[in-house]
């Protein structure tokens, strides 16, 4: 497997680890905006109102459990005939990575807004702060913890899933698994696998970092 | 003594743990050895597409109805994974189409009519390996296009293709990549280059909406797919022979060979015709299952 990583040719070009290394990362970036763009809405609501908590509960426990690579296939036949182009394979790998992530996050901030302290949100709403200012001037920043959380395993999961697009002829690390395992190279298929478990560490590492950034040092008791 | 208690607990974890560590050092990439112990049962192997996993049904019932112990072990994934497993003995017995096993294990054959390519075959067998006779039913490899591009490109024979391939994608099986009867040969033979490639599945229903919603405008499909006359799609014509004869070849370790599996096998093979396979096809794309479907093909040709 080494002498797989030492050969340049498996690095360059348009099948090259740098290039399906970014188309990876874009795959992936799309999906986690799309269900940040969803998932936080939804948890913050809930959170802050309490009201739907059974509702997204059952949700996310039904999101969780779809099969991602069969419902990709349904999703490339069912849209077949809307695109001509690459967009037939794109929106339906980029669904399934969004219906995957959406619950995490979802879950995350719903379960960080719940358990903020009521006397934070009792002092704040005593001070004479709106609903909405006591939801981000408060109840946001208290429930980061928990939304980074939330976003770690949404992160996690999606870069894992990501190769499944390229069970539907697009990019991403995928190709290495899926034609690896066709050509019955396991080198290569090996090399993806590896390749996939290091980007997913080093996203999460990144995201770590983000959060002990942005938490406030209140929270996590590290003044 | 409580601390040297935690002390020799803390020594033996750590031996566990570079226990384990020795265990998970053999090289997983390895080929595994074939931990066999029943030597009497036919497995039989089939790749991973709906008509192999057919013909493998039936090879295993036929046995089964003369009273041999089979198993099966469908969907394994392409030639270069189920051939390397029927090799080291995990598999015994696999459908097979000649003309592509052959080039599997001979790239440089030439072979192409149905007759060349049984006797190139038989010659390239390797060791341990032997095949039955074959079936003059055949599903070749084919490169299918719309019958709107067709026209659109008065496209008849692949060599038609030449001087359009560069605006148009081809889709296959990601194995098309690095086989001969793939992307490689269609520009050795034919000078294509297309303008991109497309992996998709092989001959399922991802090539199948691909190719009629023209993500992509050429594709591989097999000519007993009953998709093609339902869609109208059209199969070029392959007039540099790139693609052999595949008929239908039961190929089994010669260990498992006897008079009773060779006479089973060889009537399933005479009775077996294309026809038949492109209406079995239709019945497995409607969702009929595998074992209904063989079992009424081997009721009616009375092997059962």
């Amino acid at each position: 497997m080494i002498a797989w990583f030492s050969d340049p040719t498996h690095w360059t070009g348009s099948d090259g680890v740098f290039a399906l290394v970014i188309q990876h990362l874009i795959y992936s970036g799309v999906a986690l905006f799309f269900a940040c763009l969803i998932g936080l809405p939804i948890g913050l609501y809930v959170g802050h109102t309490g009201r739907g908590v059974v509702l997204i509960a059952g949700l996310a426990n039904a999101l969780r459990s779809l099969p991602s690579l069969g419902l990709i296939v349904l999703l490339v036949i069912l849209f077949g005939p809307v695109f001509t182009s690459d967009m037939a394979f794109i929106v339906p790998s980029i669904i399934v990575l969004v219906l995957l992530a959406v619950p995490p996050i979802m879950s995350g901030t719903y379960a960080g807004v719940a358990a903020v302290d009521p006397a934070a949100v009792d002092a704040a709403r005593g001070m004479g702060k709106r609903p909405l200012d006591i939801l981000f001037d408060v109840e946001l920043p208290c429930a980061l913890p928990l939304i980074f959380s939330g976003l770690r395993s949404a992160t996690l999961q999606i870069i894992s899933t990501a190769t499944i697009a390229a069970y539907v002829s697009l990019g991403g690390l995928g190709r290495l698994i899926i034609d690896g395992r066709a050509q019955n190279d396991y080198y290569q298929m090996a090399a993806g696998a590896v390749l996939v478990g290091a980007l997913a560490l080093l996203v999460d590492l990144a995201i770590g970092i983000l959060s002990r950034l942005t938490v406030s040092p209140g929270l996590t008791r590290r003044l | 003594m409580a601390f040297s208690i935690l002390k020799a607990a803390g020594a033996f974890a750590l031996m566990a743990l570079s226990a384990t560590t020795t265990l998970a050092q053999t090289d997983p990439l390895g080929a595994a050895p074939a931990a066999r112990t029943d030597k009497t049962t036919i497995i039989v192997g089939s790749a991973d597409f709906p008509e192999s996993q057919l013909l493998a049904t039936i090879y295993a019932k036929a046995l089964a109805a003369k009273g041999i112990k089979t198993d099966t072990k469908l969907n394994i994934g392409s030639r270069e994974v189920y051939m390397p497993a029927l090799l080291d003995g995990s598999i015994d017995l696999l459908p097979e189409y000649a003309g592509a096993t052959l080039s599997y294990l001979d790239k440089n054959a030439t072979a192409h009519s149905p007759e060349d390519v049984a006797k190139a075959l038989k010659a390239a067998l390797p060791a341990g390996v032997s095949m039955l006779t074959p079936s003059q039913a055949q599903d070749s490899d084919g490169v299918a296009v719309t019958r709107a591009t067709a026209e659109k490109y008065k496209l008849k024979t692949i060599a038609d293709l030449a001087p359009v391939a560069s605006q148009l994608v081809l889709g296959g099986p990601p194995e098309w990549k690095t086989r001969k009867e793939g992307i490689i040969g269609l520009k050795e033979l034919y000078g294509l280059e297309f303008k991109s490639f497309k992996s998709l599945d092989v001959g399922g229903p991802l090539t199948l909406s691909a190719l009629v919603n023209d993500q992509v405008q050429a594709a591989n499909l097999f000519s007993t797919d009953p998709a093609i006359a339902d869609n109208k799609l059209v199969i070029l014509e392959d007039v540099k022979n790139l693609f052999p004869a595949q008929n239908i070849v039961p190929v089994i370790a010669k260990a498992k060979v006897s008079d009773v599996v060779t006479k089973t096998l060889d009537a399933v093979s005479a009775a077996l015709t294309t026809e038949d396979l492109i209406v079995m096809n239709g019945r497995l794309a409607n969702h009929d299952s595998f074992d209904v479907v063989a079992g009424e093909w081997l009721a009616k040709h009375k092997l059962n």
